[in-house]
């Protein structure tokens, strides 16, 4: 059966392509371009096109320890994140029964509230005078003088609060598609419930695991309103640091390279684990 | 698929009669009830080891509910199962030397066919696995896809697979789940021959679960025909049809005319029974009521047909006063309806051997059959159960 492709293909791709053209080729261009500017270039007098490799140099002396930051924070709070969402999944999917829409409901409902205004409620709950350091310090968790806010612990919390339903929809889209009849099958031929999991349930879960674990470690490692609002100075990460550059210190060629070097890095990592995970066929 | 390497047979024979050696499967008063029903209701079966045993039934019947709580997927209400003499009743389904082919395969996509079948050894942490996988895969003639994964292979392949998967543990007892359910009518018939010729290789002891009566009659020794969540009767394939003891099991097992009659003499070989005016007989041991009315039971190709006055070569119950209302000619046979003074149509089927005459609508004809063949029913039954299902 051989169809004849008429134009109407080539059509339908034109406004989409439009729009990445003018919204994300030219600005990733325009990206590029300003990461080899004239460092010494600025606003008022306009920036040459020096190919400054150096500024990538400069840029990993300067801030590898943000750089780092970042790249620990996001790799902690996705674990976390894989731990408590692959619990929840788990339950949503097999133990749920005539809740399950309610609960996916109750998952996706933060969504409904700005993400900015979700992440200062944990700038109160977390507050110094606040429950929670308040129990922590009776159960001698805390010091007296202990807190939480602007702390490490805090930004790692946030993130993980804040990516959790990137992480639960995937994993629970896996597990929701794994036959029940094959992890019977599994108990009929000898596996105990441990092996089982091990054996069947996990493996047939990874796409959902690879792609929980991308949607939530890409956002978190760029991310810098949980630093910016539960964290302190020494807790910044990869994208305070980009956007004061922008922002407060106008330098844009060293923001540019160090947003280079971040997806870079995160392209490099996101292929390393996707291979190693053998689910290329997601990419 | 009917050749296999001479080794592999004997082994496997040997194997088996190591594993067996029990007395096999009991349940007692075996009882499932779910929120709303009750799916078995006291059941007590016993299953001889190195037998082949079908549950035959319609759907609902209970059959799969039995074969979950033996396999250990559903736990009973109450009662036992007891299994080569240990009591298995609440043993977890990951202890019992039981092994299901599920009617959905349940084959894990994420192996290959040889990882598959070597899921229960790699468990049990038993050794040349992949020797025993290489074995097995041979005997169901899967050898050269042992590195595919399940959804390439056919469906009758996977069949193969799931059987070769629940045969390599050798387990005490094998459930069979409808295993042949998912497959084409000739694949059907190709299997079903294949599967018996296993189990009498294996020796292992089979508990087939169906709803194709055929099936059922042609693989098993022994068939327990189920209704409502209980045995209705059980019995040798040709026992059970030629000698049905409910309308249930009459209807279900093949066709039967039944005919309604009142009791007129009992002897101790033979009851009488008046027929719409006419008086059949029907062997003692084939009467399986007390009361005075009753069905009288023909199978519909044990009717010989023939013009009327015509001499047929059944001598005992002769009904005159038919006139056909339908013919149709499958074939080896010409199947009839011929409607009764009484206003019954009764089935008949005719071996076409070319030595009879084929009857045409309208004809007036003459029903007639031998007595031992007919068999007597209660008549507080009812005479369509089984027949529609």
């Amino acid at each position: 059966m051989t169809r004849k492709r008429g134009k109407t293909g080539y059509l339908l791709v034109i406004p989409g392509a439009l729009y990445l053209l003018a919204f994300f080729a030219l600005p990733f261009y325009s990206l590029i371009a300003t990461s080899l500017y004239d460092p010494s270039g600025s606003d008022f007098r306009g920036y040459e096109m020096t190919y400054a490799f150096g500024n990538f140099v400069d840029a990993i002396t300067d801030y590898w320890q943000p750089l780092l930051r970042s790249l620990a924070y996001g790799g902690v709070a996705t674990v976390l994140c894989l731990v408590l969402g692959y619990v929840l999944a788990y339950a949503i999917a097999f133990k749920a029964g005539r809740w399950k829409i309610l609960m996916l409901v109750l998952v996706i409902a933060p969504f409904f509230t700005s993400f900015l205004v979700r992440t200062l409620s944990w700038k109160l709950l977390l507050a110094d005078d606040g429950f929670i350091v308040n129990t922590l310090q009776f159960l001698q968790i805390l010091g007296d003088d202990g807190r939480l806010l602007a702390t490490p612990v805090a930004v790692i919390a946030g993130l993980t609060y804040n990516f959790l339903p990137f992480m639960v929809l995937p994993l629970f889209a896996s597990l929701d598609r794994v036959d029940y009849r094959l992890i019977e099958a599994s108990g009929d031929l000898y596996a105990n419930p441990i092996t089982t999991f091990f054996k069947v349930t996990w493996p047939l879960s990874l796409p959902g695991v690879v792609s929980g674990t991308l949607l939530t470690f890409i956002p978190a490692v760029g991310d810098y309103i949980n630093a910016e609002l539960l964290g302190n100075t020494n807790t910044r990460m990869i994208g305070n640091v980009i956007q004061s550059l922008f922002t407060d210190a106008n330098d844009y060629p060293a923001a540019a390279a160090l947003s280079v070097i971040l997806m870079t890095m995160i392209l490099a990592l996101v292929l390393v684990y996707v291979r190693r995970a053998g689910t290329e066929e997601l990419l | 698929m009917s050749q296999v390497a001479e080794p592999n047979q004997q082994r496997a024979s040997e194997d088996a009669a190591g594993a067996g050696g029990g007395s096999g499967l009991r349940l007692r008063a075996l009882t499932k009830e779910f929120a709303t029903f009750t799916a078995v209701r006291s059941l007590d079966l016993e299953v001889p080891s190195g037998s082949f045993f079908a549950l035959l039934g319609p759907s609902g019947c209970g059959k799969t509910t039995t074969l979950r709580m033996i396999a250990g997927l559903e736990s009973p209400t109450s009662g036992t199962i007891e299994l080569a003499g240990r009591d298995i009743t609440h043993a977890k389904p990951y202890q019992r030397p039981v092994n299901t082919v599920f009617q959905s395969y349940a084959l894990f996509p994420h192996l290959d066919i040889a990882e598959n079948v070597a899921f229960g050894l790699r468990r049990r942490r038993q050794k040349d696995v992949d020797e025993q996988v290489r074995q097995m895969l041979d005997l169901v003639e899967l050898s050269s896809q042992s590195r595919k994964k399940p959804a390439q292979l056919s469906g009758g392949q996977q069949q193969r697979v799931a059987l070769a998967r629940a045969l390599i543990n050798k387990p005490e007892v094998l459930l069979l789940d409808e295993p042949l359910g998912a497959l084409d009518l000739k694949l059907r018939r190709a299997m079903q021959i294949e599967l018996k010729r296993i189990q009498t290789e294996v020796g292992l002891t089979f508990i087939h679960v169906t709803h194709d009566q055929e099936e059922a009659m042609t693989m098993a020794d022994t068939v327990a025909v189920m209704n409502g969540g209980v045995i209705e009767q059980m019995g040798a394939p040709a026992e059970l049809y030629e000698n049905p003891r409910s309308t249930f099991v009459a209807n279900f097992l093949g066709q039967s005319n039944l005919i309604a009659g009142s009791v007129v003499s009992r002897s101790a070989d033979i009851t009488t029974v008046d027929m719409h005016g006419i008086a059949v007989s029907v062997p003692a041991n084939r009467t399986h009521t007390d009361s005075d009315r009753g069905w009288v039971g023909i199978r519909p190709e044990k009717v010989l047909i023939g013009e009327v006055g015509e001499q047929l070569d059944a001598p005992g119950n002769t009904i005159p006063g038919g006139v056909v209302s339908d013919v149709s000619f499958v074939g080896v046979s010409t199947a009839y309806l011929v409607r009764m003074p009484w206003g019954q149509e009764l089935q008949v089927f005719s071996q076409n051997t070319g030595r009879v005459r084929i009857f045409a609508v309208g004809d007036a004809v003459e029903l007639s059959w031998r007595p031992e063949y007919a068999f007597l029913l209660d008549h507080a039954q009812d005479a369509s159960a089984g027949a529609a299902l």
